[in-house]
């Protein structure tokens, strides 16, 4: 995650007037003698970038292609836009669609500001060694791996588990959580809360850090008490920190935790819990639809790029922070 | 990009804010209770499976189990510790963090060394490169096709590869580099040194921390992963621990689902046991290690990534 003031990524150097032209060969000569071991150097790691992230990147063209397993990757006949128009015509298509949007909604919408107020609330605790030890817990569910968040909801809510349990202390009737749709994004939301608001505090808690703490001292001069302190110096402090990854999470929202949905949906649930990535996985894995899950990947990666890019350009022309 | 190196002293102190008035005491009062109770809800699901694990399926059945073990016993973590396909699957899970890390360490350093130096010719585009693929992926099936049509499938180098290079942990290396005192590289230049002597003898030797942060970021990646095992290994003794625990989540949800009838009940609840077993051993490594290392993770992620 680079902030602010990265350099633009790969910016083609505009082509140089034909005088200069000579003069730019030479020079590149002269960089090859001068750093050939660095160039060698970052020949490895190009290779890996051609082959795994590029490569797939290219792969993309069998969305319109035809493909056959077996034949070749890239696929074997231009078909057009047919897969396009076959899943802008299907209706689950658009039912999946949906269900993403409101659940990459809501992640965005709760995920989002609960870590700045962890950080907030922990950057108010004098005692040193109080906050440590609640840093130290709430970073550690970031560690685990999926299947074991989803191995702990399962018994957590299992007919025999704690929430069911104290349901029934209450008299209640016991709910089985992950066969009705109808509580799916609420335990998508909620797992998605413990796993990232106390790692979500370290970025805020850095930036906490650079604010100059004799403005809270100009702060208090005027009148402010700890409240207005927070509110006109704490807050603007971390704007920046906030937009960067406020930009960062519009571009990955519609990949919605794919892995978690997969461990945590079943048949009973889909009507809620069934998002673009999971469909795309079933028609064009399990089903073997290579070409028409390829054309529906395709779609979500460039409604992400755009969404990066216009959060990026809506946050540099209205508050003068972008990533690059 | 900036790099603004955190003080982790000034981190844990926070600012200064003025006298202790008889609000922020109270204040300070309820925001202590409030973060024991939130530490209390974090921790809770790890006790609550540590707690089955020790417990009697019995007492898992009827719903007794929350936060201290029922029925006491350890019969089955033995049950688990004689499952051969256990413990095959956790060397695989060993191999592929080894190998994985291995891959992983040597692409992002060098990649990161190189992109480190300010006047290399062309370092724009090669930056642009790695973070475009940040925001822009190939995507599942593409990927999918990849892997098979290199004839990767059903081998470790479909999990370790793919996730060799973490353009994030490239960017906290590059940072780290950019911030290593210049006058040592002109020093060992003037005495003949080229580049691959620098990096070797100079550089790698003064970045052990950020080395151990990524050493330790890749590991935790790679211990997790189960999706790329998933998707391209079919063969039961290729699969890592996590996918193993993966399918008996997936057949006790199945037998769950599949209705409330008495019958399927108890072989979903000893799986249910077992399942606690195999998260905990699964997890240990992890635990194990974590005390140790937090304090690297966090300035890991702090380094260069802010700008205040």
């Amino acid at each position: 995650m680079t902030l602010t003031s990265t350099e633009r990524p790969a910016a083609a150097p505009a082509a140089p007037p034909p005088p200069r032209r000579r003069k730019r060969r030479q020079t590149w000569r002269e960089a090859f003698r001068r750093d050939w071991q660095l160039y060698s150097l970052a020949l490895l790691p190009l290779i890996f970038f051609a082959i795994f992230k590029y490569g797939p990147m290219v792969g993309n063209v069998i969305a319109f292609r035809r493909f056959r397993p077996g034949g070749s990757i890239f696929g074997d006949e231009w078909v057009g836009f047919r897969y396009i128009e076959m899943f802008i015509n299907d209706p689950s298509f658009w039912h999946v669609f949906t269900n993403t949007a409101i659940l990459g909604g809501l992640t965005l919408v709760v995920c989002f500001p609960l870590p700045i107020i962890l950080a907030l609330l922990l950057n108010e605790v004098r005692k040193r060694h109080f906050k440590k030890i609640v840093q130290s817990i709430s970073y550690l569910p970031h560690f685990l791996s999926v299947v074991i968040v989803v191995g702990m909801l399962m018994q957590l809510l299992s007919l025999q588990g704690t929430v069911n349990q104290i349901i029934g202390a209450f008299g209640g009737e016991g709910i089985p959580f992950l066969q009705r749709p109808e509580w799916f994004r609420a335990v998508y939301v909620g797992s998605e809360v413990w796993q990232t608001v106390g790692w979500g505090t370290i970025l805020y808690l850095a930036a906490l850090t650079s604010v100059d703490d004799s403005l809270y001292e100009a702060a208090r001069i005027d009148g402010a008490g700890r409240w207005r302190q927070t509110w006109h110096v704490t807050l603007p402090g971390i704007r920046p920190t906030m937009i960067t990854l406020l930009i960062l999470n519009i571009g990955t929202f519609l990949n919605v935790g794919f892995e978690k949905v997969l461990l945590l949906y079943n048949p009973l649930t889909y009507q809620t819990a069934d998002v673009i990535s999971t469909y795309l996985y079933r028609v064009g894995l399990v089903s073997n639809n290579l070409s028409y899950a390829a054309a529906i990947g395709l779609f979500q990666a460039l409604i992400g790029l755009v969404m990066v890019l216009s959060a990026n350009l809506i946050s540099r022309r209205m508050v003068g922070t972008s990533l690059w | 990009m900036v790099t603004t190196r955190i003080d982790p002293e000034r981190v844990l102190r926070g600012p200064s804010r003025g006298r202790e008035t008889r609000g922020t005491r109270v204040f300070g009062a309820f925001n202590t209770v409030f973060l024991i109770l939130l530490c209390a809800l974090m921790l809770y699901p790890f006790i609550t499976v540590l707690a089955q694990s020790f417990s009697s399926p019995g007492a898992i059945n009827a719903g007794q189990v929350s936060f201290w073990p029922v029925g006491f016993n350890t019969d089955t973590y033995a049950a688990v510790m004689q499952n051969e396909t256990f413990w095959r699957n956790y060397g695989n899970t060993v191999l592929y963090t080894v190998t994985g890390t291995a891959i992983a360490m040597v692409l992002t350093t060098t990649y990161a060394f190189v992109l480190s130096k300010p006047h290399l010719k062309g370092r724009k585009v090669l930056i642009g490169i790695a973070v475009f693929t940040m925001f822009f992926n190939g995507g599942l099936v593409p990927n999918y096709v990849l892997i098979s049509s290199l004839g990767m499938k059903n081998t470790m180098w479909a999990i370790v590869l793919p996730g060799a290079i973490s353009v994030f942990n490239l960017l906290v290396m590059k940072s780290f580099f950019e911030s290593l005192p210049k006058e040592l590289e002109e020093a060992a230049q003037i005495d003949g040194l080229g580049w691959y002597g620098i990096f070797g003898r100079i550089v790698l030797p003064l970045s052990k921390a950020v080395i151990a942060t990524m050493i330790l970021f890749y590991s935790v990646a790679f211990w997790n992963d189960w999706f790329a095992a998933f998707l391209y290994l079919d063969k039961t003794e290729l699969f890592p621990v996590t996918l193993f625990l993966r399918n008996l989540i997936a057949g006790a949800s199945t037998t769950a689902s599949e209705g409330a009838a008495a019958a399927g009940t108890t072989t979903a609840l000893v799986s249910s046991n077992i399942q606690a077993v195999t998260m905990i051993l699964t997890v240990i490594p992890i635990l194990c290690i974590y005390p140790f290392v937090q304090r690297f993770f966090v300035t890991g992620v702090m380094l260069g990534s802010v700008k205040g």
